[in-house]
């Protein structure tokens, strides 16, 4: 049916009744009728491969977490116990590494939103259409440049005789010497993910119809009233899907406090390496553990507050 | 505009505050890599373009040969996995979708370090040799995500009455595909494609566990950094790579754009943001 159908129309490339084109045509017809037949064709590589090589190997970290190490001969034992969980939460080291991840996030997270929200107002309601676009390029385009260099550079600039230092002295300010500490790590994080909290913010500033503000002054709020009860909520999930990203990324770092921390500039990734280092791996997988369940917690209660709409 | 005028002018002294913040550091990094001395210090005491040239040594060849092929193998998978799993999730309604959906995303959510001890402790239970290609099924698991979600995002806005229109018409699977979905997707598939080299070529978390004894670009700099050695060569790798990654990016950036399937300005800004938002570290 569907060859004599196709001879009527001028599409085919072919002359109609080439084996190669009814096979074809066959085919498709067998998938238009059975789509679960093709779903399963497309679906299956991917899933399968994911499952088997990410998933699988994700699951039996996490297993093994419940595992130890025997100390002498670094060999793995299949003995379930939760003494790993124990340690940590028994060690005041691992709690402060934990509690200064968990800080140094949080605080990177707070900067960038303030240095983002007046970027991301600029762009959605005050700047003309080519301004926007060269600031959104502007934004975009060192999120794309390689993370590493950019840690690097700061490296540079942050030393006892960078750029910093110098520009304070022209200025007669004394010097910050803030290289290599946890000042340099909370500067960095927070420079390296500012493009991951403008981008939502402006998405959700965008958002916001003109006529609401309107609305809001045909009602006779001023300007900080309308700003503090119309454009704030309405702008709050996207700072909170901006958060998601600057929060988990930091947790979850550790070449920012390799090279451009103190000595006591340790993360939860710096243990979870060195861990590895040493053969340690239940005991990395379970610090790995906790910013997992850090992040598990703020992403249900970013969910309740409507960040996922504004993704 | 409701905003008052001295408002105005201070949001855009703000706006453009940021805007230096962000692109001092790199416009630095250029001159750094001119820096005739062996000491990274400011201010750059006198400029050379030496390091150019003894920046291309046979480790930094090495590394870089390495680098692309990684990238390229696994932007390959990645296009083809990535694609298919986009044309699943969007032309079917199945039992577990949102599941699928979700699981798909997982490499971005999680933190890098995360996934590389976890594939590389599953490479030593497998008894599996870390060479080039366990960075590649590294690479491959988050730059799946990159296609995966780019590709989503354009099947979402095109019509899928206009396959059921090139199948009425009596077009095959193929011409249908060729005709009306290539169109459409070509321009996503490049972007999508483009980003994922850019991310693999990126790397150092994930690669720092599946690398074993090889290094890619990223992990020949880490270590350079880290030993304090060879600086001036780290600067023009910098200064190579800043440029290096643009080109895929602003290219990206120009595909999604002219692609007649959006317009507005808006709409526009939303697929740019989507896709920006997938970038891992």
């Amino acid at each position: 049916m569907a060859a004599s159908l196709d001879s009527a129309q001028g599409l085919s490339r072919q002359p109609p009744g080439r084996p190669a084109r009814a096979a074809r045509l066959r085919l498709s017809g067998l998938f238009w009728r059975h789509p679960w037949a093709k779903a399963l064709l497309l679906l299956a590589p991917p899933l399968l491969a994911f499952i088997l090589v990410y998933l699988a190997s994700l699951v039996a970290l996490f297993v093994s977490s419940f595992w130890t190490v025997n100390p002498f001969t670094t060999e793995l034992q299949h003995i379930w116990n939760v003494d790993n969980y124990k340690t940590l939460w028994d060690s005041s080291a691992y709690r402060t590494i934990a509690v200064r991840t968990i800080g140094i996030a949080a605080a990177v997270t707070i900067a960038d939103a303030v240095i983002a929200f007046p970027l991301g107002y600029f762009m959605a309601r005050v700047a003309g259409g080519r301004s926007r676009a060269f600031v959104f390029v502007a934004v975009l385009l060192p999120l794309w440049s390689s993370y590493l260099i950019r840690v690097y550079i700061w490296r540079l600039i942050l030393d006892d005789k960078g750029v910093l230092n110098w520009t304070l002295q022209k200025v007669g300010l004394p010097a910050a010497n803030i290289g290599y500490s946890n000042w340099a790590v909370w500067l960095i994080f927070t420079y390296v993910w500012l493009p991951f909290m403008i981008l939502p913010v402006y998405g959700a500033l965008e958002r916001i119809p003109e006529s609401f503000l309107e609305a809001s002054r045909d009602l006779g709020a001023g300007g900080i009233t309308t700003f503090r009860r119309v454009v704030l909520p309405l702008a709050l999930p996207g700072v909170i899907a901006g958060s998601i990203f600057t929060f988990s990324l930091t947790l979850g770092d550790y070449v920012t406090p390799l090279l451009a921390g103190g000595a006591s500039s340790q993360f939860i990734g710096n243990v979870v390496y060195d861990t590895i280092g040493s053969n340690n791996v239940p005991f990395a997988a379970a610090f790995a553990a906790v910013p997992l369940a850090v992040m598990g917690v703020y992403l249900l209660i970013a969910r309740k507050l409507g960040a996922f709409e504004a993704l | 505009m409701g905003e008052q005028r001295s408002t105005r002018v201070a949001l855009a002294v703000w706006s453009a505050l940021v805007v230096l913040f962000l692109w001092v550091p790199l416009a630095l990094i250029v001159l750094y890599a001119f820096n005739k001395s062996n000491v990274q210090s400011w201010p750059i005491p006198a400029f050379t373009t030496h390091w150019f040239h003894a920046a291309w040594t046979a480790e930094v060849r090495t590394s870089l040969w390495l680098s692309v092929r990684v990238g390229l193998i696994a932007t390959g998978i990645a296009l083809v996995l990535g694609s298919a799993a986009a044309f699943g999730v969007a032309r079917f309604r199945f039992f577990g979708r949102e599941a699928v959906s979700f699981l798909l995303v997982l490499p971005i959510a999680l933190p890098g370090i995360v996934t590389g001890i976890a594939l590389s402790s599953a490479f030593i239970a497998g008894h599996i040799n870390l060479s080039m290609w366990t960075i590649v099924v590294g690479h491959a698991t988050f730059c799946v995500v990159i296609v995966y979600n780019n590709v989503l995002a354009r099947l979402r806005r095109a019509s899928t009455s206009l396959i059921e229109a090139s199948q009425d018409l009596g077009a095959d699977g193929w011409q249908t595909f060729r005709f009306v979905i290539w169109p459409v997707l070509s321009t996503a598939l490049v972007a999508g494609g483009l980003l994922a080299f850019a991310l693999s070529f990126d790397e150092v978390i994930v690669t720092t566990f599946t690398a074993g004894s090889q290094n890619t670009i990223p992990l020949l700099i880490l270590g350079y950094i880290r030993l304090g050695q060879q600086l001036p060569v780290v600067n023009v790798i910098a200064f190579a790579m800043i440029v290096v990654t643009a080109i895929p990016v602003v290219l990206a950036q120009r595909l999604m754009r002219d692609t007649g399937v959006l317009r507005r300005a808006a709409g526009n800004v939303t697929e740019a943001v989507e896709s920006a938002q997938i970038t891992a570290v």
